[in-house]
């Protein structure tokens, strides 16, 4: 299964820098697989919402050109320092992963 | 006016073994090192050293860009975690690596390749992790096996990252060694016929293929690599690439050609600070 | 207790734990994403991209920066950037315009999160990033040519 996303959540003044790097292979479905010659069938992250303290701030649909291992860096105006970042994604296969931090 | 060393060896390339001769008869690595530098800095002089450890990337604003972006948050993370996980289970007999290495394997990277008196060879740091594999009952991890010999590297080097090169070569027999590798560097090799030099010290921050070419100085610190930010690259393995590239019969990595090699062209870069693991194109 | 039930119930964590389960009849298929918007994302072209997008004739904006490399080190991890100074931006879609499905990300701001999003995409040849802004009822896009170069001494 897919490893632990990251998130790095940073306050600057008053807008909090969130970061994450997610852990995926975003096949395309176009990669022919190097030992057996086969296509790679497309499996790729689909849908990725983050939330701050329970408020939706992000609500992104991604497509199998994001390159491997997505990163997604966004700005919020309002949070504090403490407030906590949810990210969650789910993916072509219904596979899904949520991770969080604290805004550091 | 004396002709610099580097231009005398360049100029000398099909007669090698005259211009060394001639040249550097009393050269120590040190000497060579400010040689190397007095040329690249005379080529470029708005470039500074410290920035030759970016190689190509220092020629190229546009490239730099990416491989800061890049780096503030690399896809490669989970990569080196991995090499963390291998590098933290103990063997079958409970021993770790940390207790084959001074400082746990903490900045001791600068410190290789070493000249072994006692073996009488060029021992890299991934000779001395393999050591460490078979005196624990372990069997020796192939060097071009990325996922294992890779892996494990691409997280044991960052134990020394912004350690400073610091390769010593004391001995008369450490000296022949360096020796063989500085030949190694400027020796004509493959179909194409093209040393290390005639890239990487000729025409360092030319173009070539639609690349930069970097110069050697700098080049050692900096491994491996993650090309793309996801194909694991160890130095030697690059190595092979090179003579590859010129269509030269490959030496086995971890070989005493190979080893001379990485043991002159990491001399080159004493005094610049490491960072392993980093995004290349 | 037959394998699967006692895996299931163990909760034990793997990709095949969905398909296991949905297999046995314990869970039913979910619609993998209701809302991924397959019509946008598998388009061929721009114009079908933007149609998916429900979007037509956007306005060229200098108030949308593009931050992308001039030739990309590798087409495979291109970091782009796409800052909207459009004051009530609610989404920014980026497409590459000559990959086989133009269309890479559409992301939907709220809660006071800013114009800006900042990913890292797949190139495929020398084309046009381009990002389209919703904000305010009306669509703005800017674009900025992005080179990819095959060949290359990288060992």
């Amino acid at each position: 299964m897919a490893e632990p996303m990251r998130i790095r959540a940073t306050m600057t003044g008053d807008i909090a820098d969130v970061k994450v790097l997610m852990n995926h292979p975003m096949e395309t479905g176009q990669r022919k697989d190097a030992k057996t010659g086969q296509l790679v069938p497309a499996h790729f992250i689909q849908e990725v919402t983050a939330t701050i303290n329970g408020v939706t701030v992000l609500s992104a649909s991604l497509g199998s050109g994001i390159s491997k291992n997505p990163y997604l860096g966004f700005k919020v105006k309002g949070p504090k320092v403490g407030d906590k970042v949810v990210v969650n994604w789910t993916d072509s296969k219904g596979d899904k992963n949520t991770a969080e931090a604290a805004i550091g | 006016m004396k002709q610099p060393i580097i231009t005398t060896l360049l100029a000398g390339l099909a007669g090698l073994g005259m211009a060394l001769g001639a040249a550097t008869a009393h050269a120590t690595p040190e000497q060579d090192r400010q040689e190397f530098i007095k040329y690249y800095t005379a080529k470029y002089p708005n470039i500074k050293v410290e920035n030759y450890i970016y190689g190509a990337l220092a020629f190229d604003p546009d490239s730099k860009a990416q491989y800061d972006a890049i780096m503030e948050f690399p896809p490669f993370e989970s990569d080196i975690e991995k090499g963390r996980k291998m590098w933290e289970a103990p063997f079958k007999n409970g021993k770790t690596y940390a207790s084959c290495f001074p400082n746990d394997g903490k900045q001791i990277a600068g410190n290789y390749p070493l000249f072994d008196d006692v073996k009488s060879k060029v021992v890299t740091l991934q000779d001395a992790i393999n050591d460490c594999r078979t005196a624990n009952g372990e069997e020796a991890f192939k060097l071009s096996d990325m996922k294992t010999m890779g892996t494990l590297t691409a997280y044991m080097r960052t134990l020394s990252n912004g350690m400073i090169m610091n390769v010593k070569v004391e001995t008369p027999k450490a000296v022949a060694a360096y020796e063989d590798g500085k030949k190694t560097f400027f020796s004509r090799k493959g179909q194409l016929n093209f040393a290390c030099a005639s890239c990487h010290v000729q025409n360092a921050g030319n173009r070539l293929r639609s690349e930069v070419i970097s110069p050697a100085v700098g080049q050692a610190v900096h491994w491996p690599v993650f090309r793309g930010g996801d194909n694991l690259v160890t130095l030697q393995q690059r190595y092979d690439g090179c003579f590859k590239q010129v269509r030269a019969v490959s030496p086995p990595q971890g070989g005493e050609t190979m080893n001379n090699l990485e043991y002159f062209h990491s001399a080159l870069s004493n005094g610049l600070p490491m960072k392993a693991s980093v995004f290349r194109k | 207790m037959n394998a699967l039930r006692r895996n299931v119930l163990k909760g034990a964590v793997g990709a095949g734990t969905v398909a296991m389960a949905v297999a046995a009849g314990l869970l039913k298929p979910t619609q993998a994403m209701a809302d991924w918007n397959a019509a946008a994302f598998d388009a061929k072209n721009v114009g079908d991209a933007m149609k998916g997008l429900g979007i037509s004739a956007p306005v060229d904006s200098k108030d949308i920066i593009i931050k992308a490399p001039d030739i990309a080190e590798n087409g495979a991890v291109v970091p782009v950037e796409v800052t909207s100074n459009i004051a009530g931006t609610t989404s920014i879609a980026i497409i590459a315009e000559k990959n086989g499905t133009p269309l890479v990300g559409d992301f939907t701001l709220s809660g006071g999160t800013l114009g800006f999003v900042s990913t890292r995409i797949k190139m495929g040849q020398t084309s046009l990033v381009r990002a389209v802004v919703k904000a305010g009822g009306k669509s703005y896009t800017a674009a900025k040519e992005v080179k990819v170069t095959i060949g290359g001494c990288g060992g």
